[in-house]
């Protein structure tokens, strides 16, 4: 009998569908969370493939800050349309009628947009099963986090009360009011995700590549400025070849310079530099345990 | 010298020749052992470090940490790489599963970081149970230790058959050949008595990183390969598993439409072709496989560790939970097994409770009885034991509620591999590995009589019943249940009162009144009054029954309907007042032990058919409230 030792991408790619399947059959009300990055691109098209020849079973919920770049909603449109799914789009009404912004709010907009917006999204539609795009490999307190991450009513997440997780028996049992985070590109890296996009063809924002854009640097990060709601401090915007490692609110996501216009030149630029992922998120750069301390308070 | 990380000029100069290098590799995933200060996290921070996976920022940031927080002066402390959740910086402990990754130009590696206490045997069985290789680091200096013995023992038990002895901080012994072959050749006789067979022994140094990734010049004497050349050549066991029957349970229906049904799982074992005969478990159905779906296409074959969708060309039953399996060459099916049973709970095991047991998708109700012993992870030594509390392992048979397809765990993880849920909690409680199935299920048959249960009620004009009270000690529950049955009596309807004391004296004479003993007490007695009922009887019982796993259990044992809880309502300082028997008064003062309400919980039902607050109701009422229910 010959055997087909399987790559590393397909033992990724079949753990994530087992996962999905998993979800679907032990949740009441489960969802994706769709932040038209990446990861949830990846983690869109691994859906299609869980369930073909059916559509994905559940919808999308994009949480949005209306601070994304415009790129990423004409994608999240198009792709939510060409998957056969619902998608469901949330705005904080509280955030929105304080007009919370990034320019003028700091960490307060990631938590009312974001973390709030989140909570208010999935008990406004009683979610109890929500899928998220996060890798173990993107910063330390990830890497303890299980796959199926339990919650409490009150979307707490706490460290030392997550379930052990033996070989692929995930146990999804919960009662009312707890809810479960889903992670089933836990095991992926960042070159994964790249080399997977380009293997697979898998549509992502034109961001991702090398474009000039109009840009100001601020704070140490090179910031475009993607609309007139940008408040220009006397600075003019610089005409650069940039492109994003990462994608988030336009005012928080740093670019870097760069030539890469295909899938290839990415990857290559990526691992030939010497910078994570993270750094150009200004989220992370608070204090050492933040991330961990978000999680506790309900951020994805 | 290091060949295996020069990649970087493939990068720069061919991208596509090195995607096409990456898009091949295989993926091994290890789980690394060691005790506090063994240099576990010293040895993965180098592996990530020498494999580039630290970045810029993350090296900046690791250098601040170094001299603040670090315990290698001003040099780098690998270590910190690798503890993440604040609590453990504090505390200087890793306290969980964590996962690295890295690769090489062959493999992606995936890497369990366990914690070395004792009390976090549960996370070293977590990280485990997805390993193939496990590395069990050594200090030099110190030789084989009991927490050696103990990761060696789990790391067996869990299945890895792959172990690399890593006998670290070399550097401190001035590499001395002589040192290393005494703790190979110690090793070596423990290894064998546990029934481990083959490991591989290499000296290294995680701090200096001698044959870590390269051949070090300190220890010419050694000839075995160095730490990283191992990872990358080890067979993974999915290779061999591809070889085995084909077996994949099931765990979605996929069903777009009226024209197409498949059934979506990951094989857990074997290959799969179009046309394969198969046979599905536990029903034994046969039919072949006429599409092997995937998106993109469908597939000629697929092999083991592939998610995939099969379509039969009969339409048999198959749902969630069942194994398709080669036609000929099926997997058991049975309702009872021995099996090693892994408690990971702070709550200890309560034999005879009922608890979720969920083996690959399937979920079925089980009980595991008091264990046959517990395995000293120390010593091996087999010891008796009433329970398992929490990182306890131990050896138990399991009965589960219905027929379930397995295979031992030595042959699937996935098919012999189960966990343990506490049916309130929802938390997962333990872990299991089957060994076989007890063939006693299998032999004894129901014996079919020929007069009915419906015959014996009609007999007696009446529907059988369980009125199942439940309360404090002292709250009135056998005064109740006896005008109950009196004046039933007098209404000619056939009765029996089962009381809680006077079972004491026979029946249960045997029992005492450990949590465990509590729930064998109330399983015999739903096994009595379900036989009661079956003649016909209305059984009114007087039990304390103070966990509501165990009322579950015994409403599960009968008929829809025939089971009416009512709570004797009794505030514990109101029972404590009365004292009857004077018992409240000697369990304060210490003479009577896990007395329910002082030193032994009391779960009250959260939604009881009747409820009688016996401070606004006297017993003639209440007696009165519950036959007016029963008999409307």
């Amino acid at each position: 009998m010959s055997s087909h030792t399987l790559t590393h991408l397909q033992r990724l790619e079949a753990e994530a569908i087992h996962i999905m399947r998993e979800v679907v059959t032990q949740a009441d009300a489960p969802v994706m969370l769709y932040s038209v990055g990446k990861d949830s691109a990846v983690m869109l098209h691994l859906a299609k493939k869980a369930f073909y020849p059916s559509p994905p079973p559940f919808p999308l919920l994009h949480v949005d800050t209306t601070w994304k770049f415009r790129d990423m909603y004409a994608l999240r449109d198009r792709a939510a349309r060409a998957a056969g799914m619902q998608l469901l789009v949330h705005q904080n009404p509280d955030a929105q009628r304080q007009g919370i912004n990034p320019f003028d709010h700091g960490g307060l907009h990631t938590d009312m947009w974001k973390t709030e917006g989140l909570k208010q999204a999935l008990d406004l539609h009683g979610f109890d099963a929500a899928f998220g795009g996060a890798r173990r490999d993107e910063e330390k307190s990830r890497a303890k986090e299980r796959i199926f991450s339990f919650r409490t009513a009150s979307h707490r997440w706490d460290p030392k009360n997550q379930r052990p997780e033996l070989w692929r028996t995930y146990n999804a049992r919960k009662n009312k009011g707890e809810s479960m985070r889903v992670f089933p590109l836990s095991n992926w890296t960042e070159l994964d995700i790249w080399q997977y996009i380009h293997l697979e063809n898998i549509e992502i924002v034109p961001l991702y590549y090398a474009a000039e854009r109009p840009t100001v640097i601020r704070d140490g990060l090179m910031l475009m400025v993607d609309d007139d709601r940008f408040p220009l401090k006397g600075e003019t915007p610089v005409m650069r070849s940039i492109r994003f490692r990462t994608l988030g609110c336009y005012p928080l996501t740093g670019a870097v310079e760069s030539r890469a216009q295909t899938l290839p030149q990415i990857i290559q630029e990526m691992l030939l530099t010497t910078t994570s992922e993270r750094q150009g998120r200004a989220i992370d750069h608070d204090q050492a345990a933040s991330m961990e301390k978000k999680k506790q308070e309900g951020y994805f | 010298m290091t060949e295996i990380y020069k990649t970087d000029a493939l990068i720069a100069q061919d991208i596509d020749a090195y995607l096409d290098t990456h898009q091949h590799k295989t993926m091994l995933r290890f789980i690394t052992c060691g005790s506090v200060d063994d240099g576990k996290s010293t040895l993965i921070g180098r592996l990530l470090y020498d494999s580039k996976m630290i970045f810029e920022d993350q090296l900046a940031t690791l250098e601040a940490d170094s001299k603040r927080v670090g315990t290698q002066g001003d040099a780098i402390d690998f270590a910190l790489l690798v503890d993440g959740l604040a609590a453990e910086r504090e505390q200087g402990i890793t306290i969980d599963v964590a996962y690295r990754f890295f690769s090489t130009e062959k493999r992606k590696f995936i890497v369990a970081d366990t914690p070395g206490h004792e009390q976090y045997t549960r996370n070293m069985v977590t990280g485990a149970s997805t390993a193939d290789l496990a590395v069990i680091l050594i200090d030099a200096r110190k030789g084989v230790l009991t927490q050696t013995r103990r990761h060696s023992y789990l790391a067996h038990l869990l299945g890895i058959r792959h172990l690399v002895l890593a006998v670290n901080k070399m550097d401190l012994v001035g590499y001395d050949r002589a040192v290393f072959d005494r703790i190979v050749a110690e090793y070596r006789a423990f290894a064998e008595s546990i029934g481990i067979v083959d490991f591989t022994p290499i000296p290294i140094s995680g701090l200096a990183g001698d044959n870590i990734t390269t051949r070090s010049n300190q220890t010419p004497w050694f000839e075995g390969p160095v730490l990283l050349e191992h990872l990358e050549v080890v067979e993974l066991d999915q290779s061999a598993n591809q070889r085995n029957a084909f077996r994949m349970p099931v765990q979605w229906v996929n069903r777009p439409n009226l024209d197409f049904r498949g059934f979506s799982g990951t094989i857990a074992a074997g290959q799969i072709h179009a046309g394969d005969e198969i046979r599905v478990l536990p029903s034994g159905k046969t039919s072949r496989i006429s599409r092997i779906v995937a998106h993109g296409g469908d597939l000629d074959m697929a092999v083991a560790g592939q998610a995939i969708t099969l379509c039969f060309e009969d339409e048999i039953d198959c749902s969630r939970g069942q194994v398709i399996t080669a036609a000929n060459a099926p997997v058991e099916v049975a309702d009872q097994f021995e099996a090693s049973v892994i408690w990971m709970d702070e709550e200890e095991l309560v034999p005879g409770r009922a608890y979720w047991l969920k083996i690959g998708p399937q979920t079925v109700s089980a009980t595991v009885a008091q264990p046959k012993y517990q395995v000293n992870v120390n010593t091996m030594e087999h010891l008796a034991a009433k329970t398992l509390d929490l990182n306890a392992i131990g050896v138990a048979n399991i009965t589960t509620d219905r027929d379930i397809p397995f295979t031992a765990y030595a042959e699937s993880r996935d098919l012999g591999g189960f966990i343990l849920i506490d049916k309130m909690t929802n938390r997962t409680v333990g872990a299991g590995l089957i060994h076989f199935a007890l063939r006693r299920a299998q032999n004894i048959h129901w014996q079919a009589t020929d007069t009915s249960r419906t015959h014996h009620a009609s007999l007696k004009n009446q529907k059988p019943m369980v009125l199942w009270m439940t309360g404090l000690s002292g709250s009135g529950k056998s005064t109740i249940a006896n005008l109950v049955e009196r004046k039933l009596a007098r209404m000619n309807r056939h009765t029996f009162l089962l009381d809680g004391d006077n079972v004491r004296h026979g029946l249960n004479k045997d029992l005492g009144f450990t949590d465990a003993d509590r729930v064998e007490n109330i399983r015999r007695v739903g096994e009595v009054a379900k036989l009661m009922t079956d003649a016909g009887l209305i059984v009114i019982t007087a039990f304390i029954s103070p966990f509501r796993s165990e009322r579950e259990m015994v409403r599960a044992m009968m008929q829809p309907g025939e089971f009416m809880e009512i709570f004797i309502d009794t505030p514990l300082e109101e029972a404590e007042a009365r004292d009857v028997k004077g018992l409240y008064a000697k369990a304060r003062a210490g003479q009577l032990k896990n007395f329910t309400g002082i030193d032994s919980p009391y779960e009250p039902p959260e939604a009881p058919q009747i409820r009688i607050d016996t401070t606004q109701t006297t017993p003639e009422q209440a007696a009165d409230l519950i036959i007016a229910a029963l008999i409307p």
